[in-house]
């Protein structure tokens, strides 16, 4: 019924004073969801059904491939998402414009804010309350913070190496490097698998590291991150190779450079557990147990 | 007034020296301190030794590189200007740096992987993209036989920038969420090359550009008082002015594909070397490539302490500083 009463709405954007008047549905059905992350967790709580939508940006896990999709964080198909008639839209917090017209439409929304490792789980949490799971969504937020507690727990004891984060930098040159600065979660991954990040004092997610810095800040450990186009297109071994030019710097020296690839790596979902697991064991080989 | 080789001589030796301190000093500053000693101990292995390796993997290589693209650029800026008789011309003008911003759009959004001789794809599909650019501008020159007016040519190079423009725009569009912020920051300048090898790679193009350069100023100081009298005192215009076009363009783009687009050095050092030597082009092109040289040198060292360790885009610090200065002085400057 009420979506029926939004069908109209949708017609004539704006000019429908009742949409306004329409409750959040307690338990929405049909979610499209913008954010590749929070589709994963809607995936992982068990209710990933519900999705009618998602962004075009996705493809973990599989099933997605099979819903269609509306664009992402700058491009998002508004025709498109209006068309699938979603009781939820989960966007992006700095996507204005959408939340306006959707607002116009009277279509509910759950904004999603990118930022560090807590903030994942505590996601999870709301959207799990948001659409009426929040007993089995808090179930799957705790067993994650316990397996990221295990890992910290298993990796505290051990040394941890000064270690330099790039998830990018241009092909075949060590150009227009940016790794992880002191905050976000991947930063927060690093600290948990055993890690020193050496731009801990940096507070921000990305640092763009010059030569300079790369010798001066001396890693002992270097993680690439490689994921979607820069995994599959590039010769990872040889890509590996160009770090050489850097001789003093200890990782370089003592051959302690690891390509960790995987999309996990930059999607702040229930995988990022996997991926922080991956990180000590690139870190902590042998030490740390699979 | 003194004979031209005197003021030649003087030009040439004040612009070299302020070039030379630049050169002396720039190495020495940065967001880590570097003990000199150590930098030249040679009893410490080169591979062990991390401050000879900031200080010759680091900072020597960025500060020729910003040397060798402050000085095309800026000669490139002097030749626009003669050439098309505006003095809103830059090396962006004629279309040369958004066909190489193109190129390396490309590379960055597609992932290309070629590289040829040690020269990584980006930089290498950005000069592709300039002498695509270049090869366009040649045509629209010689169209006609005779070649187009400076009317038609400027037009042309606006047209082909905002056609670039939108297929940059497009290919970002088109582009991965990391890629796209890669891409964007190509687009304000980065000198930070890591190596001399892209110095080496783009030096015999530079080198071509600079001694067709030795051949211009008198071509364009006649040029500059009109084509016909250029003519009747000998010039060849059309063979001139295409030497100009061509050798500006070649410059434009081996520097844009090692830095990507730095703007207002070769708008206003040109500009700013006039007021102070006149307007002889035999002065004029070499104080601007020297001057150029140091004022990029100066801008990127700015560039990488300011906010240590967080580095400003060069692009951005030579239009914040080129900027303001400029104005101040064309108000300053008495007509």
């Amino acid at each position: 019924m009420v979506l029926a009463v939004l069908g109209v709405t949708w017609s004539w954007p704006g000019s429908a004073p009742s949409a306004q008047t329409v409750t959040p549905n307690a338990s929405p059905t049909r979610i499209i969801s913008l954010v590749p992350s929070v589709s994963e967790m809607l995936f992982a709580i068990g209710e990933g059904r519900r999705l009618v939508g998602v962004s075009s940006y996705v493809s973990f896990p599989p099933e997605v491939s099979s819903i269609p999709k509306v664009g992402g964080l700058i491009d998002p198909d508004v025709e498109r998402i209006l068309v699938l008639r979603p009781d939820l839209v989960v966007l992006y917090a700095t996507q204005i414009e959408l939340v306006q017209r959707l607002d116009r439409a009277g279509i509910p929304h759950f904004s999603y804010v990118h930022r560090a490792l807590p903030d994942i789980t505590e996601t999870l949490r709301a959207i799990g309350a948001r659409i009426g799971v929040a007993a089995r969504a808090n179930a799957v937020a705790t067993e994650m913070e316990r397996s990221l507690a295990a890992i910290r727990e298993a990796t505290s004891r051990l040394p941890h190496p000064a270690t330099l984060l790039v998830f990018s930098r241009d092909p075949a040159s060590l150009r227009n490097v940016y790794a992880s600065g002191g905050y976000g979660f991947l930063h927060d991954m690093l600290d948990v698998a055993g890690g020193a990040n050496v731009f801990a004092d940096v507070k921000r997610q990305r640092v763009q590291a010059s030569s300079e810095m790369l010798l001066a800040r001396r890693p002992e450990v270097i993680i690439e991150l490689r994921y979607g186009d820069s995994a599959a297109t590039a010769d990872i071994p040889n890509e590996l190779l160009v770090w050489n030019a850097l001789a003093s710097v200890p990782a370089v020296r003592n051959h302690r450079i690891h390509a960790l690839v995987g999309d996990e790596f930059v999607v702040p979902g229930p995988r990022v557990v996997e991926a922080t697991r991956k990180l000590a064991n690139a870190l902590h080989p042998g030490a740390f147990a699979r | 007034m003194q004979p031209i080789r005197t003021r030649l001589v003087v030009t040439v030796t004040t612009f070299g020296l302020l070039l030379a301190a630049a050169l002396a000093v720039a190495p020495l500053l940065g967001s880590t301190p570097l003990s000199l000693a150590r930098v030249f101990d040679r009893t410490i292995p080169f591979s062990d030794n991390t401050d000879a390796q900031i200080f010759f993997i680091a900072r020597l290589p960025r500060v020729l590189t910003a040397a060798l693209v402050g000085a095309s650029l800026a000669a490139a800026g002097v030749l626009f200007q003669a050439l098309l008789r505006n003095p809103l011309a830059s090396p962006d003008t004629l279309g040369v740096s958004s066909g190489a911003a193109l190129g390396a759009m490309l590379a960055i959004t597609f992932h290309f992987n070629l590289s040829f001789a040690g020269v990584p794809p980006i930089p290498l599909a950005s000069f592709a993209g300039s002498l695509g650019a270049l090869a366009i501008v040649y045509a629209l020159a010689t169209a006609r036989r005779r070649g187009l007016s400076t009317t038609v040519l400027l037009l042309g190079g606006v047209t082909m920038t905002s056609f670039f423009s939108a297929l940059i725009l497009f290919t970002q569009y088109l582009a991965d969420f990391t890629d796209t912020f890669r891409s964007v920051r190509w687009l304000m300048g980065m000198l930070d090359v890591g190596g001399y090898t892209p110095i080496l790679a783009v030096l015999p193009m530079l080198a071509i550009a600079f001694c067709m350069f030795a051949t211009l100023p008198r071509a364009l100081d006649l040029i500059s008082l009109g084509a016909d009298a250029a003519a009747a005192r000998g010039v060849d215009v059309v063979r001139e002015e295409r030497l100009a076009l061509v050798s500006a363009s070649l410059a434009t783009g081996a520097a844009v594909s090692i830095s990507g687009p730095i703007t207002f050095v070769g708008l206003i050092v040109p500009h700013l070397v006039r007021l102070l030597v006149g307007s002889d082009h035999r002065l004029v092109l070499p104080a601007s490539m020297l001057f150029g040289a140091a004022f990029l040198i100066a801008c990127d060292l700015v560039a990488r302490t300011l906010f240590s360790p967080i580095e400003v885009p060069v692009g951005i610090v030579t239009a914040i500083i080129g900027g303001p200065f400029f104005l101040w002085l064309l108000v300053r400057a008495r007509p």
